[in-house]
């Protein structure tokens, strides 16, 4: 009987509030870049929409190798918006909105807009869709913004920066 | 375009509508949940990742094995493999700043909008300001080393 509660407390430590929800979620968001990729042959990830959306607006050359995909990804990620609204009505109920200071997401957001396109891909294209091609590029990517985001976090943590 | 498919459109739609709802589903539209992972309270993000690369890296790699080009495409089915270079590197830590300190990467931001959270809208303004900075550095450094005459 102690053996048995043991690996439990630890899992209840590990996971607090269990694995189901990032299972299920993560097989879905999986099963989304299969679903394109099986009809396109497209491996979608979500950062280029940043660069492919200011090829609409803006002339700076880096932009227009965009051009011929700007507006599938457009599609897209109105695809993934409406697909968390429905996930929001179904299972959430009501609008949840987010407790981390703004100054944190606009910062935040800066530097992973910089770091995502110099990088080549984000946790969708690297993390998702590299690590799922066994790509070194990609894992070596995701290893290295998991160890910052790591540090960084803890460190936010460490100076008392809440939420 | 004219030439694309016309089941091309409606597909992506389709293909980010289940992307979305899983990203909805797993909580990584919620930054604290992120936050939680990273600061060790709770290591379900592992699962997210590890479960969506399982089932693409299954795809990936059955797909060629059956057929050689996407029906709706033509495109050739094949990896998602991109050169390595120290971009990836520099690039990745650039982003694992911006991820460490906002909880916050783009599907998921996509994602938080649709689960009513605008204020997230404030990292949306943020990743699309680093990518316009981003872009502009990129297209001076092309045109600069397209240059005949350079400074140094």
């Amino acid at each position: 009987m102690f053996a048995e509660l043991i690996p439990l407390s630890l899992a209840d430590q590990l996971f607090p509030h269990g694995i189901e929800r990032y299972a299920v979620g993560g097989l879905l968001v999986g099963l989304g870049a299969v679903v394109i990729y099986l009809g396109t042959g497209i491996h979608a990830g979500a950062s280029t929409f940043l660069e492919s959306t200011l090829s609409y607006v803006s002339d700076q050359s880096r932009f227009q190798q965009y051009r011929a995909s700007r507006d599938w990804r457009v599609v897209f990620t109105i695809g993934i918006i409406l697909g968390a609204a429905v996930y929001a009505v179904l299972w959430q109920g009501e609008a949840w909105t987010t407790d981390v200071q703004p100054w944190r997401l606009l910062v935040g957001g800066l530097f992973v807009g910089i770091g995502t396109r110099i990088g080549k891909g984000c946790t969708s294209g690297h993390g998702v869709c590299g690590v799922g091609s066994a790509s070194k590029t990609s894992i070596a990517g995701v290893m290295t913004f998991l160890l910052v985001a790591i540090v960084t976090a803890q460190l936010v943590q460490a100076v008392g920066v809440t939420p | 375009m004219s030439g694309r498919h016309p089941l091309f459109m409606p597909l992506i739609f389709v293909g980010g509508l289940i992307f979305g709802f899983g990203l909805g589903f797993s909580h990584m539209a919620r930054p604290e949940v992120v936050l939680d992972f990273l600061q060790f309270t709770d290591f379900g993000l592992l699962f997210v990742m590890f479960g969506a690369a399982i089932v693409t890296g299954i795809a990936f790699t059955v797909m060629p094995m059956v057929t050689d080009r996407a029906p709706l495409t033509g495109r050739t089915y094949g990896r998602r493999l991109k050169s390595f270079d120290r971009n990836v590197l520099i690039g990745g830590a650039v982003f694992g700043v911006g991820w460490g300190l906002s909880g916050i990467c783009p599907g998921a931001a996509y994602a938080s909008l649709g689960i009513g959270n605008v204020t997230i809208l404030w990292a949306i303004a943020g990743m699309f300001a680093g990518a316009y900075l981003q872009g502009v550095w990129r297209s001076r450094a092309a045109a600069s080393e397209s240059a005949p005459a350079r400074a140094d």
